[in-house]
């Protein structure tokens, strides 16, 4: 029975977004209520087939297959969820509902607005579930269409400009994956994931259209996952879309491009290949490399706060990437775990930037100047989360580089210069992602407005603000001093006692929520192992035959 | 002669990859918006000739079978032909956005060259990494590769 939930969960937001549109005619605010029941229902779904797949929580475990119309394998088209989609399955249900929460107050407001939004649910959805190379083109192009959709729906023109921007380089990525997949269907006659397995191994791993296939379908992720040369669309679009799209398609829209990646790479060409052609392999590690570097570098180098977490994605995916290409079982438990550990820290990151934002008209680093004493919790979560982006331990994100980097030491053990190169780079990115939050942390915190009101973040870069000094400042605080930030005209305030936090409380209480998840998850690292197992052991499992 | 026999038996593949270098180059070099999507539309126009061409079978005809048909008749590939159907819908919805924003731009920026837009955002302050440590020639280069 639990098959028949993978078609719903991808067919449910779609009509539901025609629902949300039909409404919308006759009633003005049918948009929020739409959405939010059915990512509701979603979450259900997506629990449902967690419980179907993973043992651990009381199901059968194993994948969950539907054959759409009764064609089998490989004729029609399969839906597929194993341990890797439905992980995901679950982080795109909770981050969909959870951006919705934000999304009531900060808007874009309107139907249409709340249509596309469970289109781009139900393309990213489509993308986790597909188990064909060509239905992933189609859901891959939904996601794409959507997402330049509300990228420009801000108002500004500045938006509508990022969006054809990310529309170009997105189509072209997304094209030379279909180009990818027409050089395989070449060679095998299949369309089928796993078919496409035994297939491609009968050609032969070497085959000149299987190797240009691999080469195609990887530089069309390249694009899509924003690798080193082919990022730039990544920092606009975050930049000029709406604070709450922004928020959804970080944690979303790349992750389900680099989660193709990992399922095309390994199920459809597995490990033997990669094994097979090294300088394939070789050369995306260097392009990852110089990506984890770069992005992390350009990151240091933002005054925005959107660019500057966008600059890091770049690098976060080239981790990603890189760890995909070492290909030892350890690397790809940290690809996975790395994954859905960005997607999650990178909604609360952004969730915590929209929010100040809404609260307190907040755009770049130097406009948190002493934030921390005005919005205590929203910027303590934006901290938490900051320093689980470095990689301090307990947090998801410190387990997540920590498996990339033992696989690549690893890899680099038995022979692989590549592997301790990746090491290393993985180590100066670190350094790199320390040197930007930490600026944050110190603008958050340490940064202070003196006498005149000006701007006091140099002063107190030089080993922090004397204990007087803070006093002082607070009773400046206290009375309003012209430096600070103030919350901006009709910024919800928060009616809990004791929260000086000017941004919309069920917001906060999200916020709050995903940092605890983010922290409370690096606890989980046998419990990942443990989930993951099955795939990782099929995976390599396939490749010793 | 090499070249030749490429030229006369494998044409399709030949002017797939003419067509898709064309419409890359007008999508990078072009500094017409419009006809940056027009660039795309060649772009994917070539991909699909190039999946028309892959489903050829030599004598094949129409892959439409009729009530009774013929014993021994070949029929190309239909498979590829459906791909290519899907990949125009997707094709021109894209083209449809494309538009739409284009319209967006227009009506905000009055202009549709690149090179005017940018020096109308750089005035307004909001040209998309115009902050002095981004090197300009990666901003351009992005959509190249």
């Amino acid at each position: 029975m639990t098959d028949v939930l993978l078609p719903l969960m991808i067919v449910a937001p779609i009509l539901a977004a025609t629902l949300a549109l039909l409404l919308g005619l006759r009633y003005d605010r049918a948009g929020w209520p739409v959405a939010a029941g059915t990512t509701t229902v979603l979450v259900g779904m997506a629990a449902a087939l967690a419980r179907a797949v993973y043992p651990q929580i009381g199901g059968e475990g194993g994948r969950v297959i539907h054959e759409l119309g009764g064609w089998e394998r490989p004729y029609g088209i399969e839906l597929v969820a194993d341990e890797l989609s439905a992980a995901l399955v679950v982080l795109i249900t909770l981050v969909s509902l959870a951006t919705l929460v934000f999304a009531r107050v900060a808007g874009p407001r309107g139907n249409a607005f709340y249509a596309g939004y469970l289109l781009l649910t139900g393309g990213v959805l489509g993308v986790a579930l597909t188990g064909d190379m060509f239905n992933m083109f189609v859901f891959l192009e939904i996601t794409g269409l959507t997402t330049y959709a509300l990228v420009a729906s801000d108002r500004a023109g500045a938006s509508a400009y990022a969006a054809l921007k990310y529309l170009m380089v997105g189509t072209v990525g997304a094209s030379l994956y279909l180009i990818g997949v027409g050089y395989v269907f070449l060679a095998t006659g299949s369309l089928n994931m796993i078919d496409l397995r035994s297939a491609i191994a009968e050609v032969g791993y070497t085959d000149p259209l299987i190797q240009a296939g691999f080469a195609f379908v990887v530089a069309g992720f390249a694009l899509k996952i924003a690798l080193f040369p082919m990022h730039t669309w990544q920092p606009d679009a975050y930049q000029r879309a709406p604070d709450a799209v922004t928020t959804y398609i970080s944690a979303l829209v790349s992750t389900a491009a680099a989660y193709a990646l990992l399922r095309v790479t390994y199920t459809v060409f597995t490990v033997e290949f990669l094994a097979r052609n090294d300088a394939i392999t070789t050369g995306v590690m260097i392009a990852a490399g110089i990506s984890i570097v770069a992005g992390s570098a350009l990151a240091a180098m933002q005054t925005d706060l959107k660019r500057t977490f966008a600059y890091s994605s770049v690098a976060q995916f080239g981790m990603i990437a890189a760890a995909a290409m070492i290909a030892n079982e350890t690397a790809l438990l940290g690809a996975i775990v790395h994954l859905l550990g960005h997607g999650l820290m990178k909604f609360g990151l952004f969730l915590a930037v929209g929010m100040l934002g809404l609260g307190y008209g907040v755009e770049t680093i130097d406009d948190l100047a002493s934030l921390a004493r005005r919005a205590p919790y929203t910027t303590g979560a934006m901290t938490v989360l900051g320093l689980a982006l470095v990689g301090v331990p307990p947090s998801i994100g410190m387990l997540g580089k920590w498996y990339i980097a033992l696989g690549a030491v690893e890899s680099g053990a038995a022979g692989d210069p590549a592997g301790l190169a990746v090491a290393g780079v993985i180590f100066v990115s670190t350094l790199l992602t320390l040197a930007y939050v930490g600026r944050i942390v110190e603008q958050l915190y340490f940064a202070g407005v003196d006498e005149t009101g000006h701007d006091e973040g140099v002063h107190a870069a030089d080993g922090g603000v004397a204990e007087g000094d803070r006093v002082a400042e607070d009773e400046r605080a206290a009375d309003d001093s012209v430096g600070l930030a103030r919350p901006t005209e009709g910024a919800p305030e928060v009616p809990i006692p004791g929260v000086p936090d000017r941004v919309p409380p069920a917001s906060l209480a999200v916020l709050v929520g995903a940092t605890l998840v983010a922290v409370g998850l690096g606890f989980a690292g046998f419990l990942a192992f443990e989930l993951f197992e099955p795939f990782i052991q099929e995976v390599f499992a396939y490749a010793g035959r | 002669m090499v070249v030749a026999d490429v030229l006369t038996e494998q044409h399709a593949y030949v002017t797939f990859t003419v067509l898709l270098c064309i419409g890359l180059y007008m999508l990078i070099a072009n500094d017409h918006l419009v006809k940056k999507i027009i660039g795309l539309n060649l772009f994917q126009t070539a991909i699909f000739l190039f999946f028309v061409a892959s489903a050829y079978v030599d004598g094949g005809s129409v892959p439409i079978i009729p009530k009774k048909p013929p014993a021994g008749e070949v029929y190309v590939s239909p498979l590829p032909h459906v791909i290519v159907l899907t990949a125009i819908v997707v094709g021109v919805a894209l083209t449809a956005v494309g538009l739409a924003l284009c319209i967006r731009i227009y009506t905000e920026y009055g202009t549709l060259r690149v090179d005017v837009l940018r020096e109308v955002m750089r005035d307004e302050g909001t040209l998309p990494g115009d902050e002095p440590d981004e090197v300009p020639t990666v901003e351009d280069g992005g959509e190249s590769a």
